[in-house]
């Protein structure tokens, strides 16, 4: 029996998760729990059911509506979908991202499906926190052929209190698939205050110089969506409303790590 | 642009558009005179050409390099009493109406009532349109089963090759003279009606040399009291160029231009035909004017791009002629669909785009005018700058250039008959309509109502709207046992409404044939001239009549709701659908919450539904190509519909696709707003489901923000999503790059925008599903963005 998974979204057009138009596949469940979470509905692991409070236009009364999250999915429906658009990965050099969430945390069902795509000739890209055990990532290093790959924070203290966890698993899986022939991007999720800090970016750098493997980073400049979406889930504000990064900001962001000959992006 | 193009662009945006009587009184001066009675129709017609160009104002604006209006002012705009009488009535209608006005003032009115109407009421083409067809005909006219694009405009719907480019009016007129001496008077019953053909084109041919003629000598008087040292050699210039085309072939860039632009304005003061007329491939005519100009020093690229500027005003000039009752429904612009094609392949298949391609893109985005329309032909061959270059300009949010499939093109049109040069020398015009340049009359006959046709299906024939009978009885829908068996009736619901259309269009066909011959324009179009026919009598080589099918999501989504909910599901039965739209949904939210929410829909590559719009694009496809029509030709599909899927929607009531009595069905192959709910790849994948290629154009629209187009990124991801949809044969594809107004409307009306994606931050998402406060910082952004 091929494994099932828990999903929350299946994207299309996806083109800001790596190379050419890409679909994404959103993966329910994350071990982190990041202050600012921009998708709270990957959270958990299992399908939940919320309710939705949204006020019609014009209207007094506020219409509650229950919506399930996530769908249990076999590898066959998820990929019935990633294969509507095989015409658009080969004409772009896209592929599919399976994101979350954190992919790895349901590591027999990514297993297949990246095994799927490429008994399909298509380009898989992992976009991960890291989180997970050295052992899972080297079961699926021989079918991924990107990893998007997220760095927080330097200061393991802070990781601790912002995430809910140590960044030293973090760091040590990005040590150990740096050894081996991988393409690697690193995604920094630019935090206003807390990882777009000076320190925290020289940090970031010196550690990836240190390894000296990545050459491309993609700078994610703060998401005020995830405000929204977490009112929506009802989730606790634990940061304070901030607005995303001026131009200017994310210029300066971008040069430091350009100086040092790293190939950037801004915004996925 | 410099200061003497911002003038006129100027003048020409804030120019008004009025009617002017000026044509209509000069017509009316003619056949009142006699002289039209004592020669053939043909004949008299030509004549009647010329005395408009022999009396017409000649209007010249001042530091104007291209000269010539249609009417005696810019947007003055002629009326055509010999087609359509307009009534006070109409003329009221047309001053005060809110949207596509013309002003009208009391001289004009006066003039309508007192010379025109007396004279031309009862044998307009109009009148006698009308007074030949049948109830039948009528009936379905009058319901909004279809409409009737030649009640009152002219069979146009053509454009010119390169043939003025080589060849002077005096070369037609050396044609037609063989023509004539080869007419076989023995052997040919024909002979005769031929030489009056050719006869009324060698009168048009010297008319239109005669009208330069009257602009050099307007330009040379001018000259003389000019006392600006450099307009007045300008001027000079000017009165050369008009003294030598188009007796003569043109030999510089402007010549050329000047040539083009009377032949234009000969087109469109003998008729007011559909879709104006146009120079087609404008990047592929102008090419060896441009670089033989800049070798020999007497053109700079700077003076080009004047030079084009001051062309492209020209075309703004002239709004579409005044249309009234249903025509102004189904068209309701100001917009006369001349549409500049660039790019594509030449005649033996190789990329055609080069430097005056890129030049003309520049000059279209710096521009920004209403007319001419623009589109860039994208075929496997065209580098990724080119397309580029063209996604470029759309971001900007002009809705131009348009993008089409120079492959899907070669190909809808050989597999009509053409031979592959004819193809790959066309193109695109009007809003998507394929054709052989110069060489084809390919005739828009009039928009048809799939979703009506459905919606009298399920009333056993009848309209419910009037409750008059105007279908076949196919059966009460309460006791279909299958889907096929309903399917069944509205397949032969719709082959009978094809017919009597079909059977109208030929009676309208010889009208035109027989008492509008247009010999000017047939001057223009292979082979009127070696057949001694007229282009409205099949003289062109290639003779294409067009059925348009408007609302195919909507048509697509309701089949589909009735499959889903009635027969396969049984979540209601026929009766009780059938209650539902006949009270349009009133007291049935919760069902017509199921039909919009809980049901497959097409334009998400979901088979279920689009196996469906596979069986009625294939039904009337069968209903209509390979029909003959009266002129040679045959009938063919195409899948657009400018602005007739307001008017078709008003026309019909709820549907089972949850659409609102009254409300606009879809447009185009564009699925029902708001009904795509996957992304774009999934529209263009279901878009594709159709055959394209056995179509004469098919229109899919796209919304996006700019934010999904501001990084070299996103305009190469845009050129992917491009390139797999022509590689799917898609024909073509349109990005509407919205506005903040556009948000602020989603935000009042989700519903409606439920397909708009909008890019957030680092990723894209639907802008509906956003919250109010982000809704508000996209508005904003959006604002600053199209600074």
């Amino acid at each position: 029996m091929p494994p099932t998974g828990t999903i929350f979204d299946i994207k299309k057009y996806a083109i800001h998760d790596g190379p050419g138009i890409r679909t994404t596949v959103f993966f329910k469940g994350c071990p982190l729990d990041c202050w600012w979470c921009h998708n709270p509905e990957s959270r958990h692991t299992g399908v939940e059911r919320i309710e939705v409070r949204s006020r019609i236009h014009g209207a007094d009364r506020e219409i509650v509506k229950e919506e399930i999250i996530g769908r249990e999915v076999t590898i066959k429906e998820v990929m019935t979908e990633v294969l509507k658009d095989v015409i658009f990965y080969d004409q772009s050099g896209g592929g599919v991202t399976f994101s979350g969430g954190e992919p790895l945390h349901q590591i027999d069902f990514l297993t297949a499906l990246l095994q799927a795509c490429k008994d399909h000739h298509i380009h898989t890209a992992v976009d991960t926190s890291g989180c997970a055990p050295p052992e899972d990532f080297a079961r699926i290093n021989g079918l991924v052929d990107l990893y998007l790959y997220d760095l927080k924070l330097m200061d393991e203290q802070i990781h601790v209190k912002l995430t809910g966890a140590s960044n030293q698993l973090i760091l040590e899986n990005l040590s150990i698939l740096a050894q081996h022939d991988l393409d690697i991007q690193v995604r920094v999720p630019l935090i206003p205050g807390i990882t777009d800090t000076e320190e925290n970016l020289d940090a970031i750098l010196a550690y990836l110089d240190r390894l000296n493997k990545v050459n491309e980073v993609c700078l994610l400049p703060y998401n005020v969506l995830g405000e929204n979406k977490r009112r929506k889930f009802n989730l606790p504000q634990r940061l304070e409303p901030r607005q995303t990064q001026s131009k200017d900001m994310l210029e300066v962001c971008a040069g430091r790590f350009r100086a040092r000959g790293y190939l950037v992006h801004v915004g996925g | 642009m410099n200061e003497r193009i911002q003038r006129l662009r100027q003048q020409s945006l804030e120019a008004h558009p009025c009617l002017s009587l000026e044509r209509a009184r000069l017509l009316t001066e003619f056949y009142r005179s006699g002289k039209a009675e004592r020669v053939s129709i043909p004949v008299a017609r030509a004549r009647a050409f010329a005395y408009l160009l022999e009396h017409k104002k000649i209007c010249i604006n001042a530091g104007e390099l291209i000269v010539g209006e249609r009417g005696p002012a810019p947007k003055a705009t002629p009326t055509y009493p010999e087609i359509c009488t307009h009534t006070l009535d109409d003329f009221q209608i047309l001053d005060s109406r809110e949207k596509i006005s013309f002003t009208v003032d009391e001289q004009t009115r006066n003039m309508q009532r007192d010379i025109i109407i007396p004279f031309w009421s009862g044998r307009s083409l109009r009148d006698r349109i009308f007074a030949e067809v049948d109830a039948e005909w009528r009936a379905a006219y009058e319901a909004g089963v279809f409409t009737e694009f030649q009640e009152q405009r002219a069979p146009g719907h053509t454009v010119l090759d390169d043939k003025i480019y080589h060849k002077g009016f005096l070369d037609f007129i050396d044609e037609i003279n063989v023509s004539i001496r080869k007419l076989d008077f023995y052997g040919d019953d024909q002979a005769p009606a031929k030489r009056q053909q050719l006869q009324a084109m060698i009168v048009a041919a010297f008319a239109l040399i005669n009208y330069a003629g009257r602009f050099a000598r307007r330009l040379t008087e001018l000259a003389a009291g000019e006392k600006d040292a450099t307009r007045k050699t300008e001027l000079l210039q000017m009165a050369a160029i008009c003294a030598q085309i188009p007796a003569y072939a043109p030999e510089t860039f402007w010549e050329a231009l000047q040539y083009y632009w009377f032949v234009h304005l000969g087109v469109i003061t003998e008729l007011n035909t559909w879709d104006s007329f146009n120079p087609g491939r404008l990047d592929q005519h102008l090419l060896p004017f441009y670089r033989r100009g800049l070798a020999d020093g007497t053109l700079t690229e700077e003076r080009t791009r004047e030079l084009l500027q001051a062309f492209w005003i020209k075309f703004n000039n002239q709004p579409a002629p005044p249309k009234v009752g249903v025509t102004a429904q189904e068209s309701n612009t100001y917009t006369d669909f001349c549409l500049i094609n660039l790019g594509g392949v030449d005649e033996h298949g190789a990329d055609a785009a080069n430097e005056l391609t890129y030049l003309l893109l520049d000059v279209i985005e710096e521009m920004r005018l209403l007319q001419p329309s623009s589109m860039v032909q994208i075929s496997k061959k065209s580098p990724d700058r080119l397309l580029h270059r063209a996604l470029n300009i759309i971001r900007t949010g002009y809705g131009q250039p348009s993008l089409f499939n120079t492959d899907a093109i070669i190909q809808e049109l050989v597999r009509q008959g053409k031979s592959i040069t004819d193809a790959r020398n066309g193109g695109a015009s009007g809003c998507v309509e394929t054709g052989a340049f110069g060489k084809e009359s390919y005739i828009l006959t009039g928009y048809f109502n799939l979703t009506k046709v459905l919606e009298i299906t399920l009333h056993n024939g009848v309209d419910p709207r009037t409750g008059k009978k105007i279908g076949l009885e196919t059966g009460n829908p309460v006791e279909f046992q299958m889907f096929d068996d309903l399917y069944a009736a509205f397949e032969r619901q719709l082959r009978h409404f094809i017919d009597i259309k079909i059977k109208g269009n030929r009676i309208i066909e010889r009208l035109w044939a027989e008492y509008l011959p247009a010999p000017f324009l047939s001057l223009l179009i292979d082979d009127c001239i070696a057949h001694g026919r007229d282009y409205n009598d099949g003289g062109a080589r290639y003779n294409t009549s067009y059925i348009q099918g408007v609302g195919l999501g909507s048509i697509t989504d309701s089949l589909t709701a009735i499959k889903y909910h009635v027969f396969d599901r049984r979540n209601l039965t026929m009766a009780e659908l059938l209650e539902t739209l006949d009270t349009d949904f009133k007291g049935f939210d919760k069902s017509r919450q199921m039909f919009v929410e809980e049901t497959p829909k097409y334009g998400n590559d979901d088979d279920y539904p689009d196996e469906i719009l596979r069986r009625v694009f294939e039904s009337f496809f069968k209903a209509v190509d390979g029909r003959p029509n009266t002129k040679g030709g045959h009938f063919r599909i195409n899948l657009l519909p400018t602005t007739s899927h307001v008017y078709f929607g008003s026309v019909v009531g709820a549907m089972p696709d949850g659409r609102h009595a009254g409300q606009p069905l879809s447009e185009g192959i564009s699925p029902v707003q708001g009904a795509d709910r996957r992304g774009p790849t999934a529209v263009l994948k279901s878009a594709a489901k159709i055959d394209h290629l056995r179509t004469g154009g098919t229109l899919l629209n796209q919304k996006f923000t700019p934010q999904i187009l501001d990084s070299r990124d996103g305009i190469e991801k845009l050129g992917h999503l491009v390139r797999a949809y022509f590689k799917m044969d898609g024909h073509h594809i349109q990005f509407n790059v919205v506005t903040a107004e556009t948000l602020r409307k989603a935000q009042q009306h989700p519903a409606q925008y439920r397909d708009l994606i909008v890019r957030v931050a680092g990723y894209s998402d639907y802008f509906v599903d956003l919250g109010a406060d982000l809704q508000n910082e996209i508005i904003r952004r959006t604002e600053q963005g199209l600074e």
